[in-house]
């Protein structure tokens, strides 16, 4: 039900590594908890992230939320398209709608995270 | 609604279901040593004998026949309609209701309060309104805080020394460091914000630079070079204004300001021992997200219907929790009112009279003083409708004159030493020739 390729947070966000570059989001499963997504704060270019600090908010019709960073690194890139087209994270959130691309830090923290059978389990009920 | 007591029983079941045994169990946290055991209350009165108590309290206010006092606060002609507009039980409550939706009429007037607001002062959005002009400047502060995610804040030592400590408080929680930019009050100087000293304290850690237009002195700033001055450090520039200058004075949006507040008291609300009043605040789309309080927007229903609404909720406490915007959770929705049933009686020419009205009688004012040698400006920068003079002995001759029921404006040496001897004095469109005239008989009997 999950990519197998990613790895997730209790949280709720995904990470794809590959290599010392990372691109993280939120899953299906935020998505769809979170409702249609009308807002996201972006972190900025060259901020550091710190493995489960927040680094941005979701706004959804019905609640503002903390987005948690999955691993530590520093930010890259952000998906500018997603200033204009939030809603990208309700239709497509493990892949047009991620939401940065990080340089990982030594120690990012990936080790931590779940795999998707795990998570899944974290899901279900 | 009906007023249902709870029952003995009803105590048992509610503090049964938290597990506590008693009411005195809910305030265990609260150490022994702060609670009291008994309150000094005195014995139960009569109806009557209440009224003669609070008369007899009330008959210690003296409220003078003749006022020169501003100092953010301003005597101006309040239109019967606004008493008429706002007395209406539809609209008599200062709260938006908590199920706004279903009170459109209180949501269009809120709607039609912030489309005013955005006119008056050139800006793309306006809040629902806030407590008073220091309040929703002191949160103008926190937001370029949150928009630049800096935490200083330079303000102008010339703006109102009462929005400047309200804005140290609400800056303390947060340890935000609040730096004052100086003012020329040197002997001959402009009495204005100093453009250089600005720029000396405006860097990239500074969140937002706050000036006051005109200034707490009357004085006119020269507001773009300040708003320059603040962009120059990516700053935000925050500038608190006086509603009825707008009409003469440039709207904020034109120099550049980001955040804009204002006292919205002159706009039809009367003096009434300091309250309530209405805090004014507006600023840019891109910054809508980061703004304290309530926003009514226009929107259309499933029918297709025009209707209005509480918009960008999700900002605030009663979802975001302490994360929210700004923990103010309410607006001055009454005196928001009373603003819009003021601006809408007396159009864009009738304000324009008010401030011109206002601004001529302050130079009568400031005239016959220095014809008659009694006093002088203190300040050089051209004024608004308020003028700092100085004269000598002012501290005794202000008190003799309000033994006379005259206020001889605000002793401006309570808050800036340097300028002794140097009274505020406002005028406003109901500042009468015969009023200034009283105003110099009494200065000369009591010299």
């Amino acid at each position: 039900m999950y990519p197998e390729d990613l790895r997730y947070s209790k949280e709720h966000e995904w990470v794809r590594v590959a290599d010392a570059q990372a691109t993280i989001g939120i899953t299906s499963f935020a998505a769809d908890e979170l409702g249609d997504i009308v807002f996201v704060e972006l972190p900025e270019v060259g901020s550091a992230l710190k493995q489960y600090g927040t680094f941005g908010v979701v706004e959804s019709v019905k609640a503002v939320s903390d987005l948690y960073a999955p691993v530590s690194g520093t930010v890259t890139e952000v998906n500018e398209a997603l200033r204009d087209r939030p809603e990208l994270l309700n239709s497509d959130p493990f892949g047009e709608g991620w939401i940065a691309r990080l340089e990982l830090a030594d120690d990012a923290g990936v080790d931590a995270l779940m795999d998707a059978t795990t998570y899944e389990e974290t899901t279900a009920g | 609604m009906a007023y249902t007591p709870h029952t003995a029983a009803d105590h048992e079941r509610m503090l049964d279901a938290i597990g506590v045994t008693s009411i005195e169990d809910l305030f265990a946290d609260i150490p022994p040593a702060v609670r009291a055991d008994a309150f000094a209350v005195p014995p139960p009165l009569t109806e009557q004998e209440v009224r003669n108590d609070v008369a007899r309290i009330a008959g210690r206010n003296r409220i003078p026949e003749i006022s020169f006092l501003g100092a953010g606060a301003y005597r101006h002609l309040v239109p019967a309609v606004v008493g008429e507009v706002i007395g209406r039980s539809e609209f008599a409550t200062a709260y938006t209701p908590y199920q706004p939706e279903v009170s459109q009429g209180t949501l269009q007037s809120i709607y039609e309060f912030q489309s005013l607001i955005c006119e008056l002062t050139g800006m793309e959005v306006a809040s629902a309104s806030h407590y008073d002009a220091a309040t929703a400047t002191a949160e103008a502060a926190l937001m370029a805080c949150r928009l630049t995610r800096r935490n200083r804040v330079a303000i102008s030592s010339a703006v109102n020394p009462q929005v400047r400590q309200v804005l140290a408080t609400y800056c303390s929680g947060p340890g935000i460091e609040v730096v004052e930019v100086p003012a020329d009050l040197a002997e001959g100087g402009s009495g204005l914000t100093q453009v250089d000293g600005a720029q000396r304290i405006l860097d990239g850690s500074v969140a937002c630079l706050v000036a006051q237009q005109p200034n707490f002195f009357g004085g006119v700033e020269p507001m773009a070079e300040l708003g320059d001055a603040a962009h120059a450090a990516g700053a935000q520039f925050v500038t608190l204004v006086e509603p009825t200058s707008l009409a003469v004075l440039a709207a904020p949006a034109t120099y550049g300001a980001d955040i804009v507040t204002a006292e919205g008291q002159p706009l039809g609300i009367p003096l009434s021992f300091g309250g309530p009043y209405v805090g004014l605040m507006a600023a840019r789309m891109a910054s809508v997200r980061q703004m304290p309080g309530r926003l009514v927007g226009a929107t259309r229903d499933a029918a297709g219907r025009k209707g209005y609404v509480l918009t960008l909720q999700a900002r605030e406490q009663h979802i975001r929790r302490e994360k929210a915007a700004s923990n103010i959770c309410t607006n001055q929705a009454l005196c928001a009112l009373a603003a819009t049933a003021y601006l809408t009686a007396v159009g864009p020419a009738g304000l324009r009279e008010v401030a011109e009205l206002s601004m001529t009688q302050a130079r009568h004012l400031a005239a016959a003083l220095e014809e008659r040698g009694l006093g002088e400006r203190r300040l050089g920068a051209p004024y608004f409708a308020e003028v700092a003079v100085r004269l000598p002995e002012a501290g005794r001759r202000h008190a003799a004159l309000a033994e006379r029921g005259i206020v001889a404006g605000y002793p401006l040496w309570t808050h800036y030493p340097e300028l002794t001897d140097t009274l505020l004095l406002a005028a406003t469109e109901l500042t009468s020739d015969e009023e200034i005239g009283a105003l110099v008989t009494a200065l000369e009997e009591v010299a």
